[in-house]
């Protein structure tokens, strides 16, 4: 640790202590000052409770909960405490909590972001938050000008007294305020009389993202900081054997080269000298078992395992018996890949580990998970970690890893470099790193009666399972079914009188993982492009059976009737495009889509997209569209564009040339309608996805009578 | 030692003259405006103006710069007040985003030669900068807000 004496951290990267443990103490406690936080001279702020500090200068610095990814939860949140504190909007500010319980999920329980569950899961609590602090900032005021709280009320950050005139602003009330008991009670407004939320609010974070001032966990630097990258083995499992790293440590800028368990880390003065540096390490790698992984092979052999039923995740009826009933019957075979998140920031992480501290910036979706790994490999107790969670460049998932393993390698390598460091992934690393999104083959049969409607839908699916060999296994998985794999296909909305889903879990040393929508991501393409096969099958429109179909569950009717209506469904579509709609259900949002696409010399062109979502009440009306373009998108890319595969163990991609992302020239027009409603919020970052591809699957039906049964189409399936 | 311009001010840097300019102005100036997403010219995050001219920071090297002005998204304005600063604003195109400064880079040199660009001189334009969070549409909105406001035809 010599290398850093004298070097004061603190003037760099300023930080204090973690708030107190429960809510009680929290309430009062001093929050620590970030590194973005800087406050301005002679500014003096004070928390009223954990979720909230306001300052001599009148900002109001929202504490979130949950890391920011893209999903603008760094406005939501402060929109829904502030409609309670009702304070002056624009001196909102927002900040990055520190990993303390007080932040935990108030579902799940551990501090995470992730599950489209955000906004359900902080709906009530961020409001009561604002509350608090208003009520404690009412009564400092009461107490100050011996009044009734009652005679007060509070207008854009000031306290006032109707009859006499009297002011005081929130700035000038913050500290008595802090000192009172929180009240026992705290009503909320009613959601008519909403000022902020509903409305269309322009996002907090813009500014900062516009003018590259905005701190990722790639832009962290600590003085004295090394950064490293990890030579990781070409296969799954493998294990570095010896390593000759003469030429490596020759470039210029090379600190070190050390074995750690994931690898072997170059450590050096940048990036530029440590990937030089690993390009010209030579590493001798025991490969291990599985250097004769095939995703070809895996696929017959899923298609193979599917011929039989495997564990069954739900039933209803007696499908076998309604079978030989059926005036008709259809199967088919559905195949989707290995995916990759891609995030356009690549995985790093900061550590700056010392004898009784360890101190971590990056970012994160999963802080408790990742503070108490961190910990375990520090040999330090958790409370002694410290976890700065940093704008994050796109998650999708992958940054909330069961086991931690980009922050866990980064607390490894900083071990042996004995300097703070900073791990950088390049694109290659990400690509071929593993924790994708599972491969999966669905096997249907569907039985038609003699008017042509589906009594009959058995469904097998076959992939492996994310929750197994993870601490969520023992929590989730039941009877061989983890829900996560059947999310979609078990919970159909559709009324088939006789179903059955059942799932077969092969174990592969591939590491999976949850991405953008997890099991919705392959039920939603493959139920909604079979269930398209079944209409034309049974000579049904695709919107009208689903309608049929959908009798009991009126929020999804309203989003089909919408979709169809705004895509003037039934209407001739222009020569050559065919239009596809699928519905999905997913983190208990509804959402219907209508794809316009055609099919020109072997490529596939989408022209446009409408979307209809009933996500419950809405906080940000353009967050939510914002949302459902991004998931529209991502389905896209998905649909048209990328899979990982592997060859002899080894993954096949390496950049953006060979795992592709759409770009803006093949973005269709997408339109999004939000319908109205009263019922509590639901999720709103992944249901956009899932209905995506299928829509576009049978839009291409549609144009071409070509059916699309795997993912990602392929010039050859249109031909 | 490689002397260049960096937002208008000289910068001398030491450091070997075939690294990526990307990582000079990351790791060795601190101006981490500019991102890294790919590494190898595919997806446009770490644009910036090489006098005047979109490139990729990545893949050019610092001995391309010598002598030369560079401009990040640090210097793109002083107070967000460039018109695609202010459209993108407006109309709320970042998610997570990190790759904006290079789709605004980009679209700077875009306006800087097409004043009031077409749709299918936005694709051309724009078609080497990914967003993984699918902010393509506004993006295309924001250019052609920001083109109104740079021509004056609004405010």
């Amino acid at each position: 640790m010599s290398a850093r004496t004298g070097i004061n951290r603190r003037d760099f990267v300023r930080t204090g202590a973690a708030a107190g443990g429960g809510l009680l103490v929290a309430l009062c406690a001093p929050l620590p000052l970030r590194a973005r936080g800087v406050q301005a001279a002679g500014n003096k702020e004070v928390a009223v409770n954990a979720f909230v500090r306001i300052g001599s200068d009148e900002t109001v610095t929202v504490i979130s909960a949950h890391s920011e990814m893209g999903q603008g939860i760094y406005t939501s949140l402060p929109m829904l405490l502030n409609e309670e504190l009702e304070a002056d909007w624009s001196k909102v500010r927002v900040e990055a909590a520190p990993v303390d319980a007080v932040y935990n999920h108030p579902v799940f329980g551990i501090q995470m972001t992730g599950g489209s569950t955000t906004s359900p899961a902080e709906w009530e609590r961020y409001r009561k938050m604002g509350a608090v602090a208003r009520i404690m900032l009412v009564q400092a005021a009461a107490d100050q000008w011996k009044l009734d709280p009652s005679a007060l009320h509070v207008e854009n950050g000031v306290v006032i007294h109707g009859a006499t005139k009297r002011r005081a602003t929130y700035g000038s009330l913050a500290n008595a305020a802090a000192k009172l008991k929180p009240p026992a009670e705290v009503p909320l407004k009613s959601p008519k009389d909403f000022k902020l939320v509903g409305k269309p609010t322009r996002r907090l974070d813009t500014p900062s993202k516009v003018n590259g001032t905005g701190q990722f966990g790639l832009d962290v630097h600590v003085p004295g900081m090394l950064t490293a990258v990890v030579a990781r083995p070409p296969v799954f499992g493998g294990k570095a054997k010896t390593f000759d790293a003469t030429e490596t440590l020759k470039i210029p800028g090379v600190k070190a080269v050390q074995e750690v368990p994931s690898g072997v880390a170059v450590i050096a003065a940048g990036f530029w000298p440590a990937k030089t540096g690993r390009e010209k390490l030579k590493v001798d790698w025991d490969l291990g078992p599985n250097a004769n992984l095939s995703s070809e092979q895996m696929f017959s052999d899923f298609s193979e395992m599917s011929k039989k039923p495997g564990a069954i995740a739900k039933k209803a009826g007696d499908p076998d018996a309604a079978l030989k009933t059926a005036a008709k019957t259809l199967t088919a075979e559905y195949n989707v890949p290995y995916l990759a998140h891609a995030m356009m920031e690549p995985l790093n992480c900061v550590v700056d580990l010392r004898a009784d501290s360890c101190e971590i910036w990056t970012g994160t979706q999963f802080e408790t998970v990742d503070r108490a790994s961190a910990a375990q490999v520090a040999g330090l107790p958790p409370e002694k970690v410290q976890i700065h969670t940093m704008l994050l460049g796109g998650g999708f998932g992958r940054r909330a890893n069961p086991a931690s393993d980009f922050v866990v390698e980064a607390v490894h390598v900083a071990k042996v470099a004995k300097a703070p460091v900073k791990v950088v992934w390049t694109r290659e690393d990400d690509l071929k790193g593993g924790w994708y999104r599972p491969m999966w083959h669905d096997r249907f049969t569907a039985g038609l009666d003699a008017s042509g409607n589906p009594i009959v839908w058995t469904h097998t699916i076959v992939g492996q399972s994310i929750m197994q060999g993870t601490l969520f296994e023992s929590m989730f998985v039941k009877g061989g079914v983890d829900p996560s794999s059947v999310e979609g296909a078990a919970d159909l909305l559709y009324g088939i009188p006789n179903l059955q889903v059942d799932l077969h879990t092969p174990k592969i040393s591939v590491p999976v993982q949850w991405w953008r929508s997890v099991g919705h991501s392959h039920t939603g393409f493959s139920v909604e492009a079979f269930l398209d096969e079944v209409a034309h099958a049974g000579g049904k429109d695709p919107y009208e059976l689903r309608r049929s179909l959908l009798a009991n569950h009126p929020r999804m009717l309203k989003c089909l009737d919408l979709v169809a209506q705004k895509a003037n469904w039934g209407s001739k579509p222009p020569s050559g495009i065919g239009r596809g709609i699928a519905t999905h259900f997913s983190f208990d949002s509804y959402v219907a889509q209508v794809v316009e696409a055609s099919v020109e010399k072997g490529d596939v062109k989408v022209h446009r997209v409408v979307c209809a979502v009933d996500c419950g009440m809405v906080i940000n009306p353009d967050t939510v569209k914002a949302q459902m373009e991004g998931g529209i998108i991502f389905g896209l890319t998905a649909a048209l564009k990328s899979e990982i595969t592997l060859k002899n163990g080894r993954v096949e991609q390496d950049n953006f040339h060979n795992y592709e992302m759409l770009r803006i020239n093949e973005t269709p027009e997408i339109e999004v309608h939000i319908v109205p409603s009263t019922e509590n919020p639901t999720g709103v970052g992944e249901p956009g996805v899932p209905p995506l591809a299928p829509a576009l699957a049978n839009a291409i039906f549609a144009a071409t009578g070509q059916r699309i049964r795997r993912l990602p189409i392929r010039t050859s399936d249109l031909t | 030692m490689t002397s260049f311009f960096v937002n208008g001010k000289q910068v001398h840097v030491d450091v070997d003259p075939s690294t990526p300019l990307l990582w000079v102005l990351r790791d060795s100036l601190g101006t981490t405006g500019t991102k890294f997403g790919c590494g190898m010219a595919l997806c446009g995050a770490c644009t910036v103006h090489l006098e005047g001219e979109a490139v990729r920071s990545c893949s050019t090297a610092l001995s391309r710069a010598e002598g030369k002005h560079v401009t990040t998204i640090e210097g793109l304005s002083p107070n967000l007040n460039h018109p695609l600063q202010r459209a993108w604003i407006e109309i709320d195109v970042p998610q997570c985003g990190y790759c904006q400064s290079g789709q605004i880079m980009n679209a700077a040199a875009l306006l800087a030669k097409t004043p009031n660009p077409t749709d299918a001189d936005i694709d051309d334009a724009m078609s080497g900068n990914i967003c993984r969070c699918g902010t393509y549409p506004r993006i295309r909105r924001a250019i052609h807000r920001a083109a109104e406001m740079g021509s004056g035809r609004a405010k």
